[in-house]
């Protein structure tokens, strides 16, 4: 197996993230393209640690896993107090800080 | 080159679920519908545990099941239910001028891959490599990274006191 034909789909699975994160007005579908993004990163890790024969790889692809698992806590969180404030969680809402 | 060199089976597997995934992708950031979008990311992060098996790393794997499909999904399905006033499809998911991310998604790609293929080309995995266990990740993370594990541990609790604090009524 190539090592490129992983690294490409993890391109590939973070550009179509980084669209989600752009077009998307609806925050949990925010949150749902960060995911496909961190899981793009791990792919990375997890091809570079088989190609360089180190641990190294595995281990920051679990601190990745435990980091977006905090952040998808804390995430809905916000999202749940935003609905519960203004009824809606469509992201352009919040504007107040527009100059 | 010889045939057993190709590893057949491993790169029929590894097709079909890389063309699983980028369709379950795209159906996340395109679909109408929250709910779906998250079945859809269900399909993506499993996608994504048989291609870390592919790479040799069973534990992340069974990590990657237990903590998105486990967790993740039930907090995202969760978090649906509870910030949702209708049930079905809805028209006003995207922003008004969502059509700027494809050129920026697009660019980003051609950018990756020209960069990957100049950098990496035809560089293959290594067949002989040795299989890294369980045991090697917990040595490594309990001795040489043990200090970003307590990072790690107070950004968890950091995490949940602020997840109840942020979310409880009063």
């Amino acid at each position: 197996m190539l090592l490129n034909q992983f690294l490409i789909l993890g391109a590939v699975l973070f550009c179509i993230g980084v669209y989600g994160v752009i077009a998307r007005r609806n925050a949990v579908l925010v949150l749902m393209s960060i995911e496909l993004i961190l899981n793009s990163v791990n792919i990375n890790l997890l091809a570079f640690s088989l190609r360089n024969g180190s641990p190294d790889g595995h281990t920051f692809a679990l601190y990745v896993i435990a980091v977006a698992a905090a952040e998808v806590g804390v995430g809905l969180a916000m999202v749940l107090l935003m609905y519960r404030n203004r009824r809606s969680i469509a992201l352009d809402d919040l504007a107040e800080m527009k100059g | 080159m010889l045939a057993a060199d190709l590893l057949v089976a491993q790169n029929v597997g590894f097709y079909l679920i890389a063309a699983v995934m980028v369709v379950g992708a795209l159906r996340v950031v395109t679909s109408n519908n929250v709910v779906h979008a998250a079945l859809w990311l269900v399909v993506v992060l499993a996608g994504a545990a048989a291609q870390y098996v592919l790479l040799a790393a069973e534990f992340v794997a069974i990590t990657q099941v237990m903590v998105y499909i486990g967790a993740v999904m039930v907090l995202f399905l969760f978090g649906t239910m509870l910030t949702r006033a209708r049930i079905g499809a809805e028209t006003d998911l995207n922003n008004k001028n969502w059509i700027l991310g494809v050129p920026v998604a697009v660019l980003m790609l051609a950018t990756m891959v020209i960069a990957l293929n100049d950098g990496f080309g035809n560089e293959r995995l290594p067949l002989d490599a040795a299989p890294v266990n369980t045991r090697t990740v917990s040595d490594q993370i309990f001795g040489d990274y043990l200090l970003p594990f307590w990072a790690l541990s107070f950004v968890l609790l950091a995490a949940v006191i602020g997840a109840i604090v942020l979310a409880r009524k009063d």
